[in-house]
């Protein structure tokens, strides 16, 4: 489209000064003609066109390929613009004379666009265009296309993910293109990718056996999932000394991967130990320290995420630039909020049942289904919008092992909300006050300690940290009434397998059962594997009925 | 000791009366009404699928009454809360034959549920709608079928993969409970009667409600790094499936490389969710809240203003209530009456629009005539149809897949008047409830 600009220019000269203006309206008039109505400049262009005018005919998504395939063929850059819209869902037809534009939503219209030249070409209601459908299996086919177009482009970037592109899928008539593009190449990473795109496109080449045992190397040495996805297919259908090569490289890429099959293994146990231990650390104190078997644990979980939820929600309408800090300011929130209401438990209810175990049971079961349907009457049913900040989604990969970010967060985060905790317990007078009266109530009565507000405060502490859990579990878990039913049972068990009334016992109980599940879910599947846990945990409390630390000598309780 | 419990005791009692007043809706009625019970789940874990459902029901029901009722009859709802706990659905739907004498029941989600209610509308004579998708292996007299059978979604999505998308390799991927398991059964063979290798699938069950999918996610990567183009048929249900496809994108799986094709996620699981790492995925349904119909056009606009809400979504389950209320209406004016027995031989037949433009029909197996639908998930929570079936698929009930139910048919015309007929011993009865 800068061709019928360029040829405007002695349209300018040929006019008289005087009429300056009304040629320059005149001009802005013709040239936006020219953008949007003037046959094609080139021939090519014309070709192009005639090739994207068959995607308004195209019946389904075999002809809409055969199209895209057709473009790719090509070869020209102009392509990629069409091509992208159409991965994106942003291609359209008019219904009236099957003109293929670049379409956006704008409220009950379509805006279009030419689909080369991206220039306006007005607004369509919704009704008067068909948008052309696009399923997986053609993103793909235009991934791939366009990762052959890209290959040259400026952008670091966009070269690598062209390079990954023809990693993936290989083509013999890519070595070509990739020899050309490594040779002028400046950057080290990605040469190091196109060499392995090109290692991967000589395999399914005619190239004589050493380049293909040179290819063989270069792509064993990847190591990754993918470069023995890659070999595997491809030492079905080889023969001779190349099967025996990509054999060999299979067979030592397999075993480098059980490695870090169990490396991945260990971090998914510990992920989820993480998560157990944020589920159970509020327990720790109400049930470990307090005694108190309190069966509304969950629902102050619940409560914490469901006041994420709330704080995202007035984020999102009123100030959105916050939205990143929104877990931030979620997270004392949810602290006062289930505190409050573990406060109002234990006056309420609780301090009326000490030493009645069975009927705290009942008791905190009950306000755990109030809370519940409570819940469930002002939010309704359905799982509620909770959303990852940008900094806790995605992975990263060391080796062969990918980390989520929300995971190492998690895990991060509930390391630091144990040692809080601890400091808390161990080193301020208001834990030692609480220790105290735990160990000996009267005695501690005694020395002029209330009591009562140590343990309505004990109380609030468990049920406030089970709040903070809550925020954390938002980002993993549905934010619905339910979620707190999910983690009560296993928070008890992380409680009771760790020894009542000792918090290091928690943090060890948590993650040795987290990695102990996720060591026996491979072989043993997750439904098994939590029996199997269930069992080995019942198995160990026969042996050891008050857990892995017992409080060593007077029992909380005497 | 005492007081204290006693005290409890009432709290309780309190506590279990709140819960039930919004729940119980005893209108008064003025003069005689046809009664129509409505048995979904209110509260527990599965009030978060059926209670659009019960609403659904009520909103039905206003809009025949504003049409004149039935047989000169207004109708009435009668709605009851089994609280997701199933020995309560059969209590509860025996409270609603025998005690509030409904004329049909439009009820239940879960397949246990459904199997817990069968004795009690067989023993008292009445009729049920069920309309959620389920797994088949099952035709009872007093059971309308409105949902998908697993031929009515389940094959048609595998269909889809293998010859639209080239999937050779398959990961079945369900919660581990009688619909998963049979569907996945019936896939299975389905897979294996296509030249599928056994090492081509996976199975893989998960418990209610799972939340760590972190090792299953990198088994399902693993599996589809073997060089065979690879997807997910996921019969996950309800809450996990969040999780599941938050670790998805999370460890970078896009829906082009490895898409997962599911049977219970809906408009309504995805109204005011994170739909980032679903777009792309695939859903199999009979009908979807964007299909392009003037029925459900006017559908959803009447849908939204009798719920005075402009955002409510509408979702497969909700058209097959319409779909079932609007039959039950046309076999009860055909037979003239609302006797069981009229009504279920009456109803064989009959046809009613659907939501996608169709007319629905009622099949002598008790199962209904449905397109199939694969829907896209977009960003906003909505599915764009990719690919549909080209006519009407007849529910099958027996599975044609299954060694011990591929003889057996239903049908419940006289004179044969049998939900498990063998057609190779040409004798009603063999495998099933029957």
């Amino acid at each position: 489209m800068i061709l019928p600009a360029l040829r405007c220019p002695p349209l300018i000269l040929s006019l008289s000064k005087g009429h300056k203006s009304a040629v320059f309206a005149f001009l802005s008039f013709f040239l936006s003609l020219l953008v949007v109505f003037t046959s094609p400049a080139s021939a090519d262009e014309a070709a192009l066109r005639a090739i994207i005018a068959k995607f308004a005919a195209a019946q389904n998504f075999k002809a809409t390929e055969a199209v895209v395939q057709e473009l790719a063929a090509t070869s020209d850059p102009a392509v990629e613009r069409p091509l992208a819209a159409l991965a994106e869902g942003d291609l359209y037809f008019r219904k009236s004379d099957s003109a293929v534009f670049i379409g956006k939503e704008a409220g009950q219209a379509i805006k279009l666009a030419d689909p080369l030249t991206s220039a306006e070409a007005g607004e369509e209601p919704k009704a008067a265009v068909t948008k052309i459908k696009v399923n997986n299996a053609l993103r793909r086919s235009i991934r791939d296309a366009l990762g052959g177009l890209t290959l040259g482009s400026p952008d670091a970037n966009a070269r690598i993910a062209a390079a990954d592109t023809m990693f993936k899928t290989p083509v013999a008539a890519n070595v070509e293109a990739l020899d050309a593009a490594i040779a002028k190449e400046t950057i080290g990473s990605v040469k190091l990718k196109l060499e392995q795109a090109r290692a991967s496109s000589v395999l399914v080449s005619d190239l004589p056996e050493d380049e293909k045992l040179a290819a063989i190397d270069v792509i064993a040495g990847i190591g990754s999932r993918d470069a023995l996805s890659l070999l595997t297919g491809y030492e079905t259908g080889a023969e001779g000394a190349l099967k025996d090569a990509a054999s060999a490289a299979v067979a030592s890429m397999n075993s480098t991967l059980a490695l870090w099959a169990s490396a991945q293994n260990v971090w998914y146990g510990l992920s989820l130990g993480s998560v157990l231990l944020l589920a159970a650390i509020g327990l720790a104190i109400t049930f470990g320290v307090m005694g108190v078997i309190n069966m509304a644990h969950g629902e102050m979980v619940m409560l914490g995420a469901y006041t994420t939820f709330i704080v995202q929600n007035i984020i999102r309408t009123s100030f959105p630039g916050l939205f990143d800090w929104s877990l931030a300011i979620a997270l004392p929130l949810a602290f006062l909020v289930s505190g409050a209401v573990g406060l109002a438990i234990e006056r309420g209810i609780i301090r009326f049942l000490y030493g009645r175990p069975l009927e705290t049971l009942l008791a905190t079961w009950g306000v755990s289904l109030i809370l519940q349907q409570a819940v469930r009457s002002i939010f309704g049913p359905t799982n509620r919008e909770v959303g990852n900040p940008s900094w806790m989604s995605g992975a990263f990969d060391i080796g062969e092992l990918s980390v989520t970010w929300n995971r190492l967060w998690i895990l991060a985060f509930s390391l630091a909300v144990f040692f809080l905790l601890l400091f808390v317990m161990k080193r301020t007078s208001w834990g030692l006050q609480m220790r105290a009266v735990t160990a000996n109530r009267r005695m501690a009565s005694s020395m002029g300690i209330r009591t009562p507000w140590v343990d309505a405060l004990t109380f609030a502490l468990g049920s406030g940290i089970a709040g903070i859990a809550g925020v954390a579990l938002s980002q993993i878990d549905n934010v619905s009434p339910n979620l707190g039913q999910g983690y009560i049972i296993d928070s008890f068990m992380v409680v009771v397998f760790g020894g009542v009334g000792n918090l290091w016992g928690t943090l060890v109980g948590a993650f040795s059962l987290g990695v102990l599940n996720k060591f026996l879910e491979p072989y043993a599947g997750a439904v098994l594997g939590k029996i199997l846990v269930l069992v080995l945990i019942i198995l160990f409390i026969q042996k050891r009925p008050r857990g892995l630390f017992a409080l060593k000598g007077r029992a909380v309780e005497a | 000791m005492r007081g204290t419990f006693s005290t409890f005791g009432k709290f309780l009692f309190a506590s279990a009366v709140a819960a039930g007043l919004g729940l119980a809706t005893p209108a008064l009625a003025q003069e005689e009404t046809i009664k129509v019970g409505v048995l979904h789940s209110l509260s527990g874990t599965m009030a978060i699928s059926e209670t659009t459902l019960k609403d659904t029901m009520l909103f039905l029901i206003e809009e025949q009454n504003k049409k004149g009722g039935l047989l000169g009859k207004k109708l009435e709802a009668v709605v009851v809360d089994p609280a997701s706990d199933w020995p309560l659905f059969a209590e509860k739907a025996r409270e609603l034959i025998a005690v509030d004498k409904v004329s049909a029941v439009f009820g239940c989600w879960t397949s246990v549920s459904r199997k817990s209610v069968l004795p009690v509308f067989e023993e008292l004579n009445s009729v049920l709608f069920y309309p959620v998708q389920y797994e088949g292996e099952e035709s009872q007299r007093n059971v309308f079928y409105t949902g998908a059978a697993p031929n009515q979604q389940a094959i048609p999505a595998v269909d889809y993969l293998m010859n639209e998308e080239g999937v050779e390799r398959w990961v079945l991927a369900g919660t581990d409970y009688v619909y998963p398991q049979t569907t996945n059964k019936i896939l299975q063979a389905y897979l294996e009667s296509k030249g599928v290798a056994k090492e081509d699938i996976m199975i893989n069950y998960t418990p209610f409600g799972h939340s760590d999918w972190q090792t299953i996610v990198t088994d399902i990567k693993n599996f589809g790094s073997a060089g065979k183009k690879t997807a997910v048929v996921s019969t996950i249900n309800g809450d996990a499936n969040v999780p599941f496809y938050k670790e998805l994108g999370n460890q970078g799986i896009k829906a082009e490389d490895i898409p997962v094709v599911a049977f219970s996620v809906g408009e309504e699981e995805l109204a005011g969710l994170d739909t980032a790492p679903l777009v792309g995925h695939l859903t199999a349904w009979n009908y979807f809240q964007s299909v392009d119909t003037p029925e459900n056009t006017a559908f959803i606009d009447a849908w939204r203003a009798f719920t005075k809400n402009d955002k409510r979504v509408t979702n497969d389950p909700m058209e097959a209530h319409v779909i079932g209320f609007n039959m039950w209406v046309k076999a009860v004016e055909k037979a003239g009456t609302t006797d069981p027995d009229a009504v279920i031989d009456s109803i064989i037949g009959v046809s009613v629009p659907n939501l996608t433009g169709d007319l629905s029909s009622m099949m002598p197996n008790h199962h209904i005539t449905k397109p199939v639908l694969i829907g896209e998930i977009q960003a906003d929570g909505q599915m764009e149809t990719v690919w549909e079936t080209s006519g009407l698929v007849v529910g099958d009930e027996w599975s044609d897949y299954l060694p011990d139910s591929k003889d057996l048919i239903a049908d419940w015309r006289a004179p044969l008047s049998c939900g498990n007929f063998n057609v190779a011993t040409g004798k009603c009865g063999g495998k099933g409830i029957n």
